[in-house]
């Protein structure tokens, strides 16, 4: 198979049409453009307040997707809103594209919950801390959508899939493999996609394999497929072709976006110990959103007052993060032990009344 | 109202079950075609065709982080592992996401999942076929655990847990998937986390659960023709415990053994004691003494008979809180 990347969109802009398997993937239309280009500069800002807060002491921690913004608008923009969809714990693009509030991703890192949104509402699951683990919850869930006769039917009101996203770290995982075997011998309706932006942390790819994350497919007997990460037309034509199959009941695929996360794992974490800043410039050269702005401006499909309109937008939603993230409420103290179980245990009850009290002298000694 | 055995009364409750909510689906290692290495399951492929019974590949990660995902699509999924040792490749998924997410969820969510384990020994069997995990589950918050020790108890439960909206471990003693007794199937049952008293009693409290249940009953009638008059506590449901049952019961007969086939540190048994010491202190006559596996692997079967709580031991341990 080719290791060469489907990829659309060039660094410097030039849009090549390529067909993919279910047709020409473009042209796309100027307002597709600016739409997907929008969510990419949204996506960032957010990412970026959430650094800044982060320093400021708002947030315990952020994990950046600094270059991954192509990846994830491209797929997150593929499913439709009656799809589903399993994230990480970094797919804060992914969410601003199923519409998740913003402010309520910061929660989690803010440490005023372990969730933050109704995963059922916009068929984006909560996020998933335990590398590899939301895999097979996608897989059930696809086994779900299969029991509702809700695949292959035809019809596009009713056809539906999940879309699961992952890493290069999670392909080592066991579950992961797992997930790939019933995928592929139940032939679900559900897209793996992976962002290799080739750092689990401190580990790069060839310490999880030595061949490409979308070769691995063919193992299991499933396609898998490679697309530039950093182009977001190739991700969003090659999860569009991939969801459709999987709608239309023909199984699994294994979408692998390579991209380059350009911030360290986490804001705890320092990068410096273990990669170098020329790799890091190369990727920046490859930019997502600076690609797909020089198109839009060489197409002609935006001019300077579609883009000052969008920092006003941009702006305003860095705003919105910065007040919303100060006023996200403490959890109440009561709330763990109320949401641990459907009905609150006696022996738990007898533990809810200790800690209330407890808190409650607490706040009198503060008196 | 006629005598069955356990494994056929739980056969009995899952099509029940399934009959009564078609978004049942079991999944599991062997259950459809061959009807599970215990046959628990037997037949009920047949009936309910493959999309509900399903035979899954190896991998118990699977088999639970599948289930959750089918869980949040709307169905309530019956796990089967296939051995208790088994499970453990199942622990992150059980512990780390099953146990978890209606945490995680702020309560929007649960996950009705019920995982079914054959535990214990006493069948003469190869390692990993004898274990008796209970205390990891009964330990991770948002769990529930029971363990029926009859026919009509696992019917009855096997039937609540696929209704419960939380998670539950079902604990089935493979010791006593062959003991028969009597079953009704329209039965009231009783409430999942309710201990029952099976036998009542003035002088002693003989807490235990699952395949020792008959070892507590065999207890009871010995002291009773030494004169002494023993309580039998079934304690049903791991977690939560009802310690209203036990203290009532201890607070009358002032002594307490709690007997478990799982290892003693740590276990369910020091639970229990820690309780009743803490809310029954001045009502006891004697330490609370625990009879259980040993601290050690499970051994090899030549050496379980002697290994395991038995009559003798848990005899030897009523004695004891007598000696005060």
């Amino acid at each position: 198979m080719s290791t060469e990347p489907l990829s659309l969109l060039a660094p410097d802009g030039t849009f090549t049409a390529h067909a993919g398997p279910a047709g020409p993937a473009g042209p796309f239309g100027p307002a597709e453009l600016r739409a997907l280009h929008r969510d990419m500069v949204m996506t960032r800002r957010i990412d970026t307040e959430a650094i800044a807060l982060q320093r400021q002491g708002e947030l315990g921690l952020w994990p950046s997707l600094l270059g991954q913004e192509a990846a994830q608008v491209g797929a997150g923009r593929a499913a439709t809103p009656r799809d589903v969809v399993f994230p990480t714990y970094r797919e804060h693009g992914v969410a601003w594209c199923r519409d998740v509030d913003p402010v309520s991703l910061l929660g989690l890192f803010r440490g005023t919950t372990l969730g933050g949104w109704d995963p059922a509402s916009n068929n984006f699951q909560l996020y998933t801390l335990v590398i590899g683990a939301q895999t097979l919850h996608a897989v059930g869930y696809a086994m779900g959508i299969v029991r509702d006769g809700d695949v292959g039917t035809g019809d596009p009101g009713r056809d539906r899939a999940v879309l699961v996203f992952l890493g290069d770290g999670s392909l080592s995982e066991g579950e992961t493999n797992e997930a790939f075997v019933w995928a592929a011998a139940q032939s679900l309706p559900i897209v793996f996609f992976c962002q290799n932006n080739q750092w689990a942390i401190s580990s790069p790819y060839s310490v999880q394999s030595r061949v490409p994350v979308a070769q691995r497919a063919q193992g299991f007997g499933f396609p898998g497929v490679r697309v530039d990460g950093n182009d977001v037309l190739a991700c969003l034509s090659a999860t569009r072709d991939a969801l459709d199959s999987a709608r239309a009941g023909n199984g699994p695929t294994l979408i692998e976006a390579f991209t380059y996360c350009r911030n360290p794992h986490t804001t705890s974490d320092d990068d410096g110990r273990y990669r170098s800043g020329s790799e890091n410039d190369a990727w920046a050269a490859r930019d997502p959103i600076e690609r797909l702005r020089r198109h839009l401006v060489s197409s002609g499909a935006a001019d300077a007052a579609h883009f000052a309109k969008l920092e006003a937008q941009e702006r305003a939603l860095g705003e919105r993060l910065r007040t919303g993230c100060r006023a996200l409420p403490d959890p109440p103290p009561d709330s763990s032990f109320r949401n641990t179980y459907v009905d609150l245990p006696a022996e738990l009850a007898g533990q809810l009344s200790e800690h209330t009290e407890f808190v409650a002298a607490g706040q009198e000694d503060a008196r | 109202m006629s005598p069955t055995a356990m494994a056929h009364a739980l056969n009995a409750g899952l099509r029940r079950a399934m009959e009564d909510d078609d978004r049942v689906v079991l999944i599991g290692e062997d259950i459809g075609r061959l009807g599970g290495v215990f046959r628990v399951t037997d037949g009920l492929q047949k009936d309910f065709g493959d999309l509900r019974v399903v035979d899954s590949p190896l991998g118990e990660a699977g088999i639970v982080g599948s289930a959750i995902g089918l869980a949040m699509a709307g169905y309530r999924p019956v796990c089967e592992i296939q051995f208790d040792g088994f499970v453990f490749p199942a622990m992150n998924q059980i512990v780390t996401q099953l146990a978890k997410y209606r945490h995680r969820a702020e309560g929007r969510a649960s996950l009705p999942v019920v995982v079914r384990i054959p535990v214990g020994g006493g069948i003469g069997a190869i390692e990993h076929h004898s274990e008796s995990p209970e205390a990891y589950f009964a330990h991770t918050a948002g769990l529930k655990v029971v363990c029926p020790s009859s026919p009509q108890d696992a019917y009855d439960l096997v039937r609540q847990a696929v209704r419960s909206d939380d998670p539950v471990v079902f604990l089935e003693p493979k010791r006593s998937y062959w003991r028969k007794g009597e079953l009704d199937l329209d039965a009231v049952p009783a409430p999942v986390e309710r201990a029952r008293v099976l036998r009542a009693g003035d002088d002693v409290t003989v807490v235990t659960y699952g395949a020792l249940v008959p070892v507590a009953l065999e207890v009871a009638r010995i002291c009773a023709e030494e004169g002494r008059s023993a309580e039998v506590i079934d304690l049903r449901c791991l977690s939560p415990i009802d310690d209203a049952t036990i203290l009532d019961s201890v607070r009358r007969t002032g002594r307490l053994v709690v007997a478990h086939e799982a290892s003693r540190t740590a276990g369910l048994g020091a639970e229990i004691a820690a309780r009743v010491q803490d809310r029954a202190f001045y009502s006891l006559e004697a330490p609370v003494q625990r009879v259980t596996g040993y601290d050690t692997p499970y051994p090899p079967s030549r050496l379980e008979e002697d290994w395991l709580p038995g009559v003798d031991r848990v005899l030897d341990a009523v004695d004891r809180t007598f000696e005060h």
